[in-house]
Order: structure tokens, then C-alpha cells, then sequence
């Protein structure tokens, strides 16, 4: 437990991806079956058991330490497991026992088997023998308040990285595994077998699209493509079948083969077929598409309850098909799996399953204009709903990972705006010397005249040059700094322009501007614009009502392949 | 002759009427009497001051030779008379030179602690336990929170983390006086042979540990070392440093900070450092307890950090406690060095 517990403590300090993942597969490689399976379950969230009480633990340093002490040291720490871990006093020497800690196996399989009434006495001989991150570490995995800030993914990837292996391969063999996975670690470093899964309904590795550029198109025919509406949902796998016993199974997945069946048991009883089924997961209202911010409210509640299920009914939208009646159509083309697909969703007739539909195009200049207005393209009142359009060669094999050119995505042109930035921040990890975290602002009326209102914050978008040269620049302009905020200059004619991009904006009551701003994003620097002629908060507002006139159209309109390095001034492109 | 008749808390620091000195004055004052050489404490511009040798020598390389208009080195256990008053001065464990300052008038014995701590340091002599009737301690720590622990663990934390990412150069911030030098031991006796880089800042205060026969192994400056031999190098730097541009002259920089506050999550976390070292030179809140018990005094004095807690301790131990509300006393971990290290220059790109 100490060992999980002093990983769990430095990937709560690391930044970095590629570090957090060092970190793992260095714990996995010298740690013993079962404890590492153990920390993979914990890690991808596959442990469960009754969680411990708040009022449990205070209960339990109540009876060690004085109330006023304990009063003070918390308001000091802000935590209770942490302040319980910094707390909990050293059992006395003599009391007799010098049990060694527990492992991370120990305190799962109590937890498992523990009833209710042995659960404080267990944990206090626990807290005895741990050290301080041990306890601090047993104390949030007992009150279901672990954060790791890991995702199953990277813990995934970190086991692939124990051998030969790439990611994809665990997630293979993951749905037939359990905890302590000693089968998975045998296999992937070279003295086991590889795991046989007789799971029904297992994960195929996703096929994913590259951007396509403008200049891409001139060596593209459009006679070998088909194309179809990007909807702005989550991508997911749909896969169903049956289990030797004859149980049907189904299970929805993310395009990372994470199993998320139990947030969508809607959608989940609602796939009554025999295969996989590629496909975006969407909310439906009344027939209707609703946007990605109706989708996040559902994802963003933890309890699944009948009427967040009615209220937000969960629908797939078909793209392809893997598998249908244990048959692989992986390596037919395109062309023919959509057959296949549209098919079986007309046989289905489930109000919860349709076709993502074709758009009729003949050549780019007509897809252009449909991708432009994809409301009179086809996708009528769902229009909203539309990210951009996706283009498919007719035979496209259906190749995991993201080969370069079967399949390209192109994204309607984001919003932009030409805003002053306000204040700056210091970076994390890598970035932690550079100012790399703006808030920037546009100009409206104020009591004396126009002043800038800050309507976003972004921290990417720019180069690694670009970043040193905002560095240097927030260096040399800063009138204050509050903490590792500086605020930068921003006068009329001093000041930095960025054009930052966005795509999509909402009304706010937490910022002053009223605006908040959906994936912003630096876009280019525009040292060649005094920042008197920035963009005012009048421009955000008319794109605002645009949205919420349910027209969040790009605005280009059907002017052909615009090059988005010529647009210029202080338009604002909505 | 009372107690507060002796010694009292001043705007300036706490004074000795009878023996007409401060000690550890905040202000420049006639005649002080100085426990240790961290700034906060040691301040230049006094009239007289009496302290240990390392503490004189130490004040002389912050403040350059004249720092005070007049210099008395006492030994550990020598004593001095000052109008009628004993003064004697006992290792505090502090850092190089620290001591407690024993004052002895009309029967009553005082020790004013400074900063302290009861934990073995290979880079100062250990704190000696002084029986007195009043203990003005120091509380910066005085939390039951704060537990130290061992510090050698920390050390295999980091050198188990320079093992594990051979391609970064790990950053130890730690205060330039005292803490570096403990940390450079500490890395020395867990058999790491390999150089140490400093921070151009703390140059002076480690040749000085050097010249006083403390073997720190190979040394070298940052300045002037190319950075791709900073890769899986140790580099110590003054916790500003940090944040600064001088990370920019190594590989893919790790932030490692050594210090007591880094028992605390929110704190390590607002100071966004990646490996957090809990390797502190004051004592923890066992060491706090156990000292003022260990002293024999029914009287406890409490100075800087969080007094409330330990006044409220010594009050269920049946002892009189009192915070003395003295100002102008920081933690050198917190105090911000920046003058000397951050953009005052050393950076640059060569550095």
C-alpha cells in the first residue's frame, strides 16, 4: 500500500503525460502480482466497494487527538483524509504490535468481504501501520475520493509499455479481464499467453481521420469519395451479442475502448443486434439533434437517474460496421460495409439507432457550399449539431489508428475575434518558466470612455517561437503582478493583439463580460495591429444571437475555398 | 527579579533592559545579540553585535566586513557579561553557527532559541538541551501536521527519480544558507558521487561550509555548463529560482523543493513543484514538544509561525504559554530571495 501509495503521490505532482506514464510502468515492473493488477484496477476505476464515510474518519482522530489541535491543523490543510494522514499519531511502541503495513491486496480484499460495524477498528490498525502518504492514499481510496488525474487509457498504455505491445492491443484483450490481471502482466512481458477473450461483444480499435488542408484537395477526385455530416457528439463503438449461455450482451465504448455502458444504459438495452457498430453518440429531443453543451450536461452528472434519462435520451447515429454475425467486414471497402449497415439499421427500426445520412455532392466546389450551410445541405434543424463534414474513399478499408488518406475530416471554419490580451500567467511542467496562460480581452463602453473586458483564457494555439516571443513580451510589459498573474499592458496603441479562435460561445454569469467562450484558442499574433483596433464585445453579442437563432453557420458562405490567411481586419468571421 | 523584567518584546525584537541588548533585533539597534546568520535574523547596521564565529564570518559574506560597527565572537558555552546580565551561547541545530542564547540574571534562566531544530544535520553541531525557567521558542512548524520524518528517505525520492528519468535535469530549490549544504550532504552520504551543480547564488555560502572541513564531494557552477550535460544532473538553486528563467538552461527541468512546508499538498501544489522534499531545519511539531518539555521550564514563550496551536498545547501540559506577538520574523523557505537570485541576472543564457 505504501508503494501505490508514494506512485499515487508523485502523479499527483507530474504534469506530464509522458512522465506519468514512466512513472506507472516503473511501478508495474517492480511491483508483484497481485498488488500491481490491484493498482491497474484502481487506476482504471475497475475496483468497487462500499465507500467509508466522512463522519467515520472524523470519529476516528476524535479519539486520538485534542479537539482544538485537530480544529486548527484542518483549517490549516483544508482536506480531511490529508489532515487525518498528517495527524494520525504513531501506535505506541509498546503496545506489542509491529505488523508490517498492508499491501494494496490486503486492504482490497477486506474492503471487499468487510461488513459495516468492522470497518473502523480495521482502518485504525490500518492508519497504525501505515506511513503518511500510506494513510493519505488508504483514506481516499476508502471514501471513493481518489483523483489521480489518470486516465484508464494512460494506465493502459503504461502496461503495453511493459513489453512489445501498442495500447490498442490491451484494449483487445481487456473486456474477458478482471482484477488482479496477472494473466494481462504474464502476457505482456513475454512468459504467458495471450489472454483469450470469448467476450461477445469486445472493442475493435478505432479508425480515425486526418484534417484536411485546403491544398490537399487539388490531388483528391471527388468521385472517389463519399461524404457525410461530422456531427459535434462523442464518438463511440456500439457492440452486442451473445454469450455462450445465451445472455445478450452489450456494451458502448469510447473511441479509446473505455466502457461506457453504464452511463447510457438507455442506448445500451437499445442495441438488439449481433455485431459492432461505429457511430456518434447523441442527444435527441423530439427528433432533433441537440448541441454538444445539452450533451456535456449529461455527461457531466454522475448519478444515471430516470430523469436524466428523460430529460437527455441518449441516440446513435450509425457510420459503419465492423462486425455483424461474428464476420469481420474490416477489409471490405467502405462502399459495401455502408450497405451492409444501412441494412441492418432498417431492419432494426429502433427509434434510438438511424443512419448518419450521405451528402449528394458532385464536385468540391458543391460540397463546399454544403458544408458551409449544412442546414440547406440536408441536415435541416439538426444543422446545429453539424462539426463539419466528413469524406470517405469508397474503398476505405476500415484500418485502426489513423491512416493517412482513407478518411479525412474537415471542420467548419472556427469563429474568430481579434481581443487584447489582459494578463498572464505562468505555465505548468515544461512551461512552467513562460508566461504561456492569457486572458485577453475585448473593448466596450465604460464611465470614462471604452475599456477592455476580458472574455476568455487560452493557453495553446501558438508555436513554441511564438510562445518565447509572448514571453519576452509580458516580460517587458508588465505593470503588476498578483501572485504568478502579470498584468500586461494593454493601452490603445500598446499592447498585444492576439485573433484567437473559437467555436462556439454561451452566456455567462460567472465572467463580467456575460460571454463565455467554447475551445478558445490563439490563432495568430497580430503584432501588426495597435490594439485601439481590436473587437468590441458588441461583435461577441451579435454572434451570440446568431447561435442562439440557431444559426451557428461559419458565415463564410458559399464563396468557394476561402483562405482563412487572407481574411483580415477587424472582422469578425460568425 | 522577574522574568519580563529581563527580557521583553519590543517593536525592534525582544530587549534586555538590564544587560541593554536585542536579540535578533529587526531594526538596526545599539547592541545585539544575534543566534544565526538567516536575514530575517541577522540584519546589518547594528552597533555591536556578539554572536559565534560562523554566524560573524557568515554575516561578513552577506553584508561584506562591515556590518556591524563593532564584532564579538563567543564560543559554544562561553560566557559573557553584559551589565550584570550571563549570556551564553548553545548549538541550536539550526544551521552552521546557530545557537540558543542562555541570559542569566537574578537567579531566573532564559534561553531564546532562535530558530531550532533537535534532528541530526551533518552540516552543524546538534542542538544541546538548555534546563532554564523561561523557553522562548520558535513555532514555525507548530502544527501537529507537521511530522518531518526521516530526511534521508527524501533523498532516495530524488535519486530515485534522477534514476528514472536519466534525460532531465532535477532542480532542488533549497534555501542558500543551511538547507543546500544539508541536502548536498544528505545526497553525499546516500553514496551519490556524481557532481552537483550550484546556483551561482549560493557559491559563496558553500565554500565557506567547505572551508569549515564540511566534504560536500565535487561541486560545480551552472554557469558556463553546456545543457545538454545538464541531463539527469542535480542542480541546487534558491527556490525562486524555480520559476525562473534560469530553468531554461536545462533539459526538460524536474522542480524538486526541499522544505518542511512541502508535508502540505496545497503548498507544494501553489508552488508548482513536481517532487516535493520534506526536509526541513526547524523542528517539527515532536520536536517542538519534546524540546520545551526536555527544557524543565514552566514558563513557554512562543515567537514566530503558528503559535496558536502551541500556546494551546503548553497550556494542557499545565505549563503558562503566551504567543509574544514579536513581528518581522519570516521562514527562510518562504522569505523571497529574488534579490539574489531570480532576475537580478545570474540567469541570462550562458549562466
Amino acid at each position: 500500500m505504501n508503494r501505490f501509495a508514494e506512485l499515487l503521490d508523485r502523479l499527483a505532482y507530474e504534469p506530464g503525460r509522458n512522465a506519468k506514464l514512466r512513472l506507472i510502468t516503473d511501478y508495474f515492473r517492480h511491483t508483484l502480482d497481485p498488488d500491481r493488477g490491484y493498482a491497474l484496477a484502481a487506476l482504471t476505476g475497475a475496483l468497487s466497494f462500499r465507500h467509508a464515510k466522512p463522519g467515520l474518519i472524523r470519529a476516528l482522530i476524535a479519539e486520538r487527538v485534542e479537539p482544538t489541535l485537530f480544529a486548527l491543523s484542518y483549517d490549516y490543510v483544508g482536506d480531511l483524509s490529508e489532515t487525518v494522514a498528517l495527524l494520525w499519531p504513531a501506535p505506541a511502541k509498546d503496545h506489542g504490535r509491529n505488523a508490517p503495513p498492508p499491501t494494496l491486496t490486503d486492504v482490497v480484499a477486506a474492503l471487499n468481504t468487510l461488513g459495516k460495524a468492522e470497518l473502523p477498528a480495521q482502518l485504525a490498525r490500518w492508519l497504525d501501520e501505515l506511513d503518511e502518504t500510506g494513510r493519505w492514499a488508504l483514506l481516499k481510496l476508502v471514501t471513493g475520493s481518489l483523483r489521480i488525474g489518470v486516465s484508464a487509457r494512460l494506465a493502459k498504455t503504461a502496461v503495453a509499455a511493459l513489453g512489445d505491445h501498442q495500447p490498442d492491443d490491451i484494449e483487445l484483450v481487456w473486456p474477458g479481464l478482471a482484477p488482479p490481471y496477472s494473466e494481462l502482466f504474464a502476457w505482456v512481458e513475454g512468459h504467458g499467453e495471450r489472454p483469450r477473450t470469448d467476450d461477445p461483444a469486445p472493442f475493435r480499435p478505432a479508425m480515425l481521420a486526418h484534417a484536411i488542408e485546403e491544398t490537399d484537395f487539388a490531388a483528391l477526385d471527388p468521385a472517389d469519395f463519399t461524404a457525410e455530416w461530422k456531427w459535434d457528439g462523442i464518438r463511440i463503438q456500439a457492440g452486442a451479442g451473445t454469450q455462450p449461455d445465451g445472455r445478450p450482451v452489450a456494451r458502448l465504448y469510447s473511441r479509446t475502448g473505455e466502457d461506457i455502458s453504464a452511463a447510457f444504459p438507455d442506448l445500451a438495452e437499445a442495441l438488439a443486434f449481433d455485431g459492432a457498430i461505429d457511430g456518434e453518440l447523441l442527444i435527441l429531443r423530439e427528433g432533433r439533434v441537440q448541441s454538444f453543451n445539452i450533451l456535456q450536461q449529461r455527461l457531466n452528472r454522475k448519478a444515471v437517474t430516470a430523469k436524466l434519462l428523460a430529460e437527455f435520451p441518449a441516440h446513435l447515429r450509425a457510420y459503419d460496421l465492423l462486425f455483424e454475425h461474428g464476420e469481420d467486414l474490416r477489409d471490405l471497402p467502405f462502399i459495401e460495409r455502408r450497405r451492409r449497415l444501412e441494412r441492418l439499421v432498417a431492419a432494426l427500426g429502433s427509434p434510438r439507432i438511424d443512419l448518419s445520412p450521405l451528402i449528394p455532392f458532385t464536385d468540391w466546389e458543391a460540397l463546399t457550399v454544403a458544408r458551409a450551410d449544412p442546414a440547406s445541405a440536408g441536415a435541416g434543424a439538426d444543422a446545429e449539431a453539424v462539426e463539419g463534414v466528413m469524406l470517405k474513399r469508397r474503398d476505405s478499408l476500415y484500418v485502426p489508428g489513423r491512416p493517412r488518406g482513407p478518411w479525412w475530416k474537415w471542420k467548419r471554419d472556427p469563429f474568430t475575434v481579434d481581443a487584447v490580451l489582459m494578463y498572464a500567467q505562468r505555465g505548468h511542467g515544461k512551461r512552467s518558466s513562460y508566461y504561456s496562460d492569457y486572458t485577453f480581452g475585448v473593448w466596450t463602453a465604460g464611465e470614462s470612455g471604452d475599456e477592455l473586458v476580458p472574455v476568455g483564457k487560452a493557453y495553446f494555439g501558438f508555436t513554441d517561437a511564438e510562445l518565447i516571443e509572448i514571453d519576452r513580451f509580458v516580460r517587458r510589459n508588465t505593470l503588476d503582478r498578483f501572485g504568478p498573474v502579470r498584468h500586461v499592458t494593454h493601452e490603445p496603441h500598446h499592447g498585444l493583439v492576439f485573433e484567437v479562435a473559437f467555436e462556439g460561445l454561451q452566456r455567462s454569469t460567472r465572467h463580467k463580460s456575460g460571454i463565455a467562450m467554447r475551445f478558445p484558442r490563439i490563432s495568430r499574433l497580430r503584432w501588426d495591429k495597435p490594439p485601439g483596433e481590436a473587437d468590441r464585445l458588441d461583435a461577441l453579442e451579435a454572434i451570440l444571437g446568431r447561435i442562439e437563432a440557431g444559426r451557428t453557420n461559419s458565415g463564410s458562405g458559399p464563396a468557394g475555398l476561402r483562405d482563412k490567411q487572407a481574411s483580415s481586419g477587424a472582422d469578425i468571421h460568425g | 527579579m522577574r522574568a519580563e523584567d529581563i527580557l521583553s518584546p519590543t517593536p525592534c525584537g525582544i530587549f534586555c533592559k538590564p544587560g541593554g541588548f536585542h536579540i535578533d533585533p529587526v531594526r538596526p539597534v545599539a547592541r545585539a545579540v544575534i543566534t544565526h546568520a538567516h536575514a530575517d535574523h541577522a540584519r546589518a547596521g547594528h552597533g555591536a553585535v556578539l554572536a559565534t564565529p560562523q554566524t560573524l564570518d557568515l554575516m561578513a559574506l552577506r553584508y561584506g566586513e562591515n556590518f556591524a560597527g563593532t564584532t564579538q565572537a563567543a564560543g559554544y558555552g562561553e560566557t559573557v557579561d553584559l551589565g550584570g546580565v550571563r549570556i551564553s551561547l548553545h548549538p541550536a541545530g539550526h544551521v552552521l553557527g546557530s545557537a540558543q542564547i542562555l541570559v542569566e540574571a537574578g537567579g531566573v534562566r532564559i534561553v531564546a532559541s532562535g530558530d531550532y531544530k533537535d534532528v541530526s544535520d551533518p552540516t552543524c553541531a546538534p542542538f544541546e538541551t538548555v534546563p532554564c525557567d523561561v523557553f522562548i521558542t520558535e513555532a514555525t512548524f507548530g502544527l501537529p501536521v507537521f511530522r518531518h520524518g526521516n530526511p534521508q528517505d527524501e533523498i532516495v525520492r530524488l535519486l530515485h527519480s534522477v534514476a528514472l528519468f536519466p534525460e532531465r535535469a532535477h532542480l532542488v530549490g533549497a534555501y542558500a544558507l543551511g538547507k543546500a549544504q544539508r541536502v548536498i550532504a544528505l545526497i553525499r552520504q546516500a553514496g551519490y558521487d556524481r557532481p552537483i551543480y550550484l546556483h551561482g547564488a549560493m557559491e559563496k555560502l558553500t565554500r565557506y561550509y567547505e572551508q569549515q572541513g564540511q566534504d560536500l564531494g565535487e561541486l560545480r557552477l551552472v554557469r558556463g555548463t553546456k545543457k545538454a550535460e545538464m541531463a539527469g544532473a542535480i542542480a541546487l538553486c534558491p527556490p525562486s529560482s524555480l520559476k525562473d528563467t534560469w530553468t531554461r538552461n536545462f533539459p526538460d527541468p524536474l522542480a524538486a523543493f526541499a522544505s518542511g512546508w512541502m508535508r502540505v499538498r496545497a503548498r507544494a501544489r501553489q508552488k508548482g513543484v513536481e517532487l516535493p522534499l520534506v526536509i526541513s531545519d526547524h523542528a517539527d511539531w515532536d520536536g517542538l514538544t519534546a524540546t520545551i518539555a526536555a527544557t524543565g521550564a514552566s514558563d513557554i514563550w512562543v515567537t514566530h509561525g503558528a503559535e496558536e496551536a502551541l500556546v494551546h498545547w503548553c497550556r494542557l501540559q499545565g505549563l503558562n504559554a503566551r504567543p509574544l506577538g514579536v513581528v518581522g520574523y519570516g521562514d527562510e523557505d518562504e522569505g523571497d530571495d529574488a534579490p539574489i537570485a531570480a532576475e537580478a541576472g545570474s540567469a541570462g543564457t550562458t549562466a
